[in-house]
């Protein structure tokens, strides 16, 4: 019915302008391995509490994001977009 | 006897009568009326017949709870089945129908059904008309279902329309009764931003029924003056006739405004409900508290109303419930009734009270039986008296009419909304709405308060207490002097009640009775969740407002445990039904979705073009011209001419997205699987795009107009699933290259010029030189048209596997530069053609769409194995696609097939046997993905995925249709129908 999530650059907008596209992870290196790969593409944790996902702001800023949040009390918290993530990821 | 209006009181407008109608019966009430009081008035105490009984039955409740009074209002178009008559504004005009009754209200066959009872207890259908089998989905279920039930909705389309909105505020208060209204004046005053919402037509709701003196006015006066105030006020929004029916996530909740659902003719420019989602900083549930009915035998003969119904009438709409009134309570309340009516003058002919003694206060004429209940009603289709056990005897009065007092029980829904349980207070004799809930508290009645300056006093302090959260300052406010009978605290609820005679109704709505309780916990369904579904309580429209809260207490007195130990079932959303024309909205009809027009859809239909839904756009899938009967001598002409002379097709639909940086053919290099990084300026290139898992996501022409600028289009179902995809990439795989994406589909329109004589056409408006030696095939470039008045995208790409071209041109003039060409091209004999012929000349040329790319092949299965960069450190969907499945010699693979006997024919999504195989699952060879008469081979031709399909070119094979039992002998082939070696695309 609703819900409110904080784009890092829109404020506070309804959900229904959001795309979610599942957990946040890293892709594995050409050379990772079947394992790594087979669990990148096809193997996805159900997580009871924090869940980090990527959500697109399809019909807003069209930017990606990664969204924290708690799967039981549905509780939005951290909104950041998804290139600072991953360059601050990378940077240190 | 039967209920009648008083001559004098009430809110009621006197002077302006309404007129309506009850089964057709004509009747009149007043202006203030709801469905309900005016039935009173004019003595309808028999409304409807219930859901599996079919009792007779009349009106329970002056509100949202009510489980009988269910009635079929409106005509036509805008019939509206189960509406609650108690909530239901009186208009003129309107026409009611009783539900649920044949042939008619007074006289109903159904009634039978009460001879049956004994075979329709809980659970009946488990257990009987078991017998023999099939006869359950033939005969039993479908007669149950036409028995039992309740009213029927039209099947006419709703005339009338819908909206939604938000509404954002610093503090939301549900419910305008003494606490809501305390609450909105004190944070109001305080310069909050207040919305206070309340379901009546007016705000005040017990205040409008209370005889209680406020600051020196009667209670409604006070609720006026204080409504007044609120509405003077800017920062506050006072919606009235609004249910707040859901908290949800965010501390929104959602609210339906019935705006004109009182109005006999809604006004066209107005919606008849709105949806709100309300954003709330906080929020005050100020909803008031439910009267709990007692579960004595025939309880629910028409006649039998509860005590503060039976008050909400008598005060409020002036009317009587009848002349000779007996009064069941357990409690303290039932007095208040008793001093009205006496008040109003009509006789109290007893005050059966449960309790050892009456209130030691009590001074009233009428007759007090206490330690004494009611164990059950006589009378037809009305009360007409009552049966009182007292002191070991039995006494029967005769009245017209019993009022019953169970308690209260507070209206916590919206806080049990999101997830939390409410708790069972011994001390209140109630459950009470969880605590320590975020952003939202509850005061008044909800909250178990008790007394009108109780509740204005709390209601004013929770308030007080969340603007102080808010960081907004308020002054103490002064509050009003209340005269009211003093009011005791809630009694001991009165679950069972001894020597009862007849069926004792727990949920009215569904007739489940207390035998049916008990035969839950004896058949082990007395888990709370559990009993509910076993004996339907709780069930419906009403979902159990008014039963839940008795059908837990006997459920724990039948289990010996305390209410605190059933707790109660889940409290979902939403608190009262909702119509799908108000969830749905203005999406419906003609704006049901957006209608995507392409820049050349004018200039499509004025030369004839019959158009074709594709997802959201209608693209034009033919041109007729005159003589043409069938589509197909359309498409066959459209064909020919484009193989002959030349053609004109609209692909403007096709996703564009212009890509800029540095690092914006690095980004290609890794997106598609095959090679970009080396692609010269002022070329274009067909790419590959794979999902991460290796099989084709999609495909499409990239050109590369600067050395930082590509121009990449997708196919037209993919387009905005590439956007996203490609967005994905950029910014969270890969944000360190400097790459810049935008969707330009809907600023270019496109243009294919195809068939031997395009140059021909091109060249009168193109300015450069376009000859082959200029502008070979796949050559990209901006050039100038007309003598240079409009720069335009050209591209010399074919999908037709004719000389082709494809022409972008900003979409304003699209109509115009088409309007040149077809002019130009009027000598070279060119015509506009549709996505069918398009598709035919791909067919017969072998290019795939997502027919072929239908997420089960890999770049190989469809013969692009070596466009894959076998060099690439890396790009989408490069591991996976290694795997050994994706490199199993058996795949299906692209082929061409056509049909061994010319004039034979066969369909898409046929399957392919070996000759002489069975049609079965293991002889299955693969499929045909794309079919179609071809004018060039002159028969139908196909392209297939099939089982070593390369392999097998030249193969006998049946195309099989399983769907109509068809075989078509037919030989495999190579995909490419058309000039195998490419060199119409060279000319």
């Amino acid at each position: 019915m609703a819900s409110l999530i904080s784009c890092p650059h829109c404020g506070a907008r309804p959900k229904e302008e959001f795309t979610i596209k599942g957990a946040v992870l890293s892709r594995p290196a050409a050379d990772a391995g079947h394992q790594a790969w087979t669990d990148y593409v096809y193997l996805r944790d159900n997580p009871r509490g924090t869940h980090r996902e990527y959500w697109h702001h399809t019909s807003g800023c069209r930017r990606w994001l990664v969204v924290t949040r708690d799967t039981v009390s549905h509780e939005v918290g951290f909104c950041q977009d998804a290139a600072a993530a991953k360059l601050a990821e990378v940077r240190p | 006897m039967t209920s009648y209006r008083l001559a004098t009181g009430g809110l009621v407008n006197r002077a302006a009568p309404l007129a309506f109608s009850f089964d057709g019966k004509p009747m009149a009430g007043l202006e203030g009326d709801t469905l309900a009081s005016a039935l009173l008035a004019n003595g309808q105490m028999l409304v409807g017949r219930s859901f599996k009984y079919h009792r007779p039955r009349g009106i329970l409740t002056a509100g949202a709870s009510e489980p009988n009074a269910l009635v079929t209002i409106g005509r036509r178009e805008r019939t509206e089945p189960n509406t609650r008559a108690t909530v239901q504004e009186l208009y003129e005009g309107l026409e009611a129908r009783s539900q649920n009754r044949w042939p008619s209200l007074d006289f109903d066959v159904g009634a039978l059904n009460g001879l049956l009872s004994p075979f329709l207890g809980a659970g009946f259908y488990y257990k009987t008309f078991m017998w023999p089998a099939p006869l359950w989905e033939k005969l039993y279920e479908p007669f149950i279902r036409r028995a039992a039930g309740l009213g029927k909705a039209t099947h006419e389309a709703d005339p009338d329309s819908y909206e939604k909105s938000w509404a954002h505020c610093d503090l939301l208060v549900v419910g305008a009764g003494p606490a809501g209204l305390a609450a909105a004046l004190t944070a109001g005053r305080a310069g909050a931003r207040v919305i206070l919402v309340d379901e009546g037509s007016m705000p005040g709701g017990s205040l409008l029924f209370d005889t209680a003196m406020i600051d020196g006015m009667t209670a409604s006066d006070f609720a006026r003056e204080a409504s007044a105030e609120l509405q003077s006020m800017p920062n506050v929004r006072l919606m009235t006739r609004t249910t707040a029916f859901g908290w949800y996530d965010g501390n929104v909740f959602g609210a339906v405004e019935r705006v004109q659902k009182h109005a006999c003719d809604p006004a066209s420019h107005l919606p008849v409900e709105r949806l709100w989602r309300i954003v709330a900083k906080q929020a005050l549930l100020a909803t008031g508290a439910e009267e709990r009915p007692l579960v004595f035998g025939g309880n629910d003969r028409p006649g039998v109303m509860m005590a503060s119904a039976m008050r909400a009438y008598l005060n409020r709409y002036g009317v009587a419930p009848g002349k000779a009134t007996a009064i069941f309570t357990c409690n303290d309340s039932g007095y208040r009734l008793a001093r009205d009516l006496e008040a109003a003058g009509i006789e109290v002919t007893a005050i059966v009270d449960s309790r050892p003694t009456a209130p030691p206060g009590y001074r009233g004429r009428p007759r007090v039986i206490a330690n004494a209940v009611v164990c059950q009603t006589k009378g037809n289709k009305s009360v007409s008296a009552i049966e009182v056990l007292h002191d070991g005897r039995s006494e029967t009065i005769a009245v017209d009419a019993l009022a019953m007092a169970g308690g209260f029980s507070p209206i916590i829904h919206l806080a049990c909304h999101r997830g939390s349980r409410p708790f069972w207070s011994e001390e209140n004799a109630a459950f009470l709405a969880p605590q320590d809930l975020k952003d939202l508290r509850i005061a008044g009645a909800a909250a178990a308060t008790v007394g009108i300056a109780a509740c204005i006093q709390e209601g004013s302090a929770q308030a007080a207490a969340i603007l102080s959260e808010l960081g907004i300052s308020c002054r103490p406010a002064a509050l009003p002097n209340v005269e009211a009978e003093e009011e005791s605290r809630p009694a001991k609820p009165l679950w069972s009640i001894p020597g009862i005679k007849g069926k004792a109704f727990v949920d009215f709505q569904n007739d489940v009775h207390l035998k049916d309780i008990g035969l839950a916990v004896r058949e082990g369904y007395g888990h709370v969740e559990l009993a509910k579904r076993y004996t339907t309580s709780g069930m419906a429209t009403d979902q159990g407002k008014l039963s839940n809260v008795n059908a837990i207490g006997l459920l724990a007195e039948a289990r010996g445990v305390s209410p605190a130990e059933i707790g109660t079932t889940t409290f979902r959303p939403f608190y009262t039904p909702v119509s799908f024309g108000a969830l749905t909205g203005a999406h419906s009809g003609y704006h049901f979705q957006p209608v995507r027009k392409s820049p050349l859809h004018d200039w499509a239909a004025k030369n004839g073009a019959i158009f074709v839904e594709t997802g959201l756009w209608y693209r034009s899938a033919w041109f007729p011209r005159g003589g043409e009967k069938t589509w197909r001598e359309s498409v066959d002409r459209e064909v020919v001419n484009v193989r002959q002379n030349v053609g004109l097709c609209d692909v403007s639909t096709l996703g564009k997205i212009e890509i800029f940086g540095a690092d914006a053919a690095e980004f290609l290099n890794r997106v598609y699987c095959n090679a970009f990084l080396k692609l010269p300026v002022g070329k274009a290139r067909y790419g590959l795009m794979l999902r991460e898992d290796g099989f084709i996501y999609d495909d499409g022409t990239t050109s590369r107009l600067g050395e930082g600028h590509f121009f990449m289009t997708t196919t037209t179902a993919y387009a905005a699933g590439v956007m996203n995809h490609l967005e994905f990439c950029a910014q969270a795989l890969w944000p360190e290259l400097d790459v810049r994406l935008a969707s330009a589909t809907d600023q270019w329109a496109q243009m294919a010029i195809a068939g031997p004589k395009a140059r021909l056409v091109l060249e009168k408006i193109v300015d450069d030189d376009i000859s082959s030696a200029a502008f070979p095939f796949l050559a990209a470039k901006e050039v100038s048209l007309c003598g240079g008045k409009l720069h335009a995208r050209f591209f010399r790409i074919s999908f037709s596997g004719e000389l082709a071209y494809e022409l972008a041109v900003p979409a304003g003039y699209a109509e115009s530069i088409a309007d040149i060409l077809m002019n130009a091209g009027a000598e070279h004999g060119l015509q506009p053609y549709g996505t069918e012929a398009l598709g035919v000349l791909r067919i017969e040329k072998g290019h795939v769409t997502h027919s072929e790319i239908n997420g089960t092949v890999i770049p190989d299965d469809l013969g692009f194995g070596k466009m894959v960069s076998a060099t690439k450190a890396d790009f989408i969907g490069k591991v996976m696609l290694e795997r050994e499945g994706l490199k199993a010699a058996d795949r299906l693979r692209l082929v061409g097939v056509r049909p061994l006997d010319p004039t034979a024919s066969f369909k898409t999504g046929s399957h392919i046997l070996e000759k002489n195989a069975a049609a079965t699952l293991e002889n299955d060879q693969g499929y045909v993905t794309s079919s179609a008469f071809s004018p060039h081979i002159g028969c139908t031709i196909g392209l297939a995925l099939v089982k070593r399909g390369p392999e097998r070119l030249g193969e006998e094979v049946v195309v099989w249709n399983g769907l109509k039992s068809e075989y078509a002998p037919a030989i495999l082939c190579d995909p490419i129908f058309v000039d195998p070696t490419n060199e119409r695309l060279h000319v």
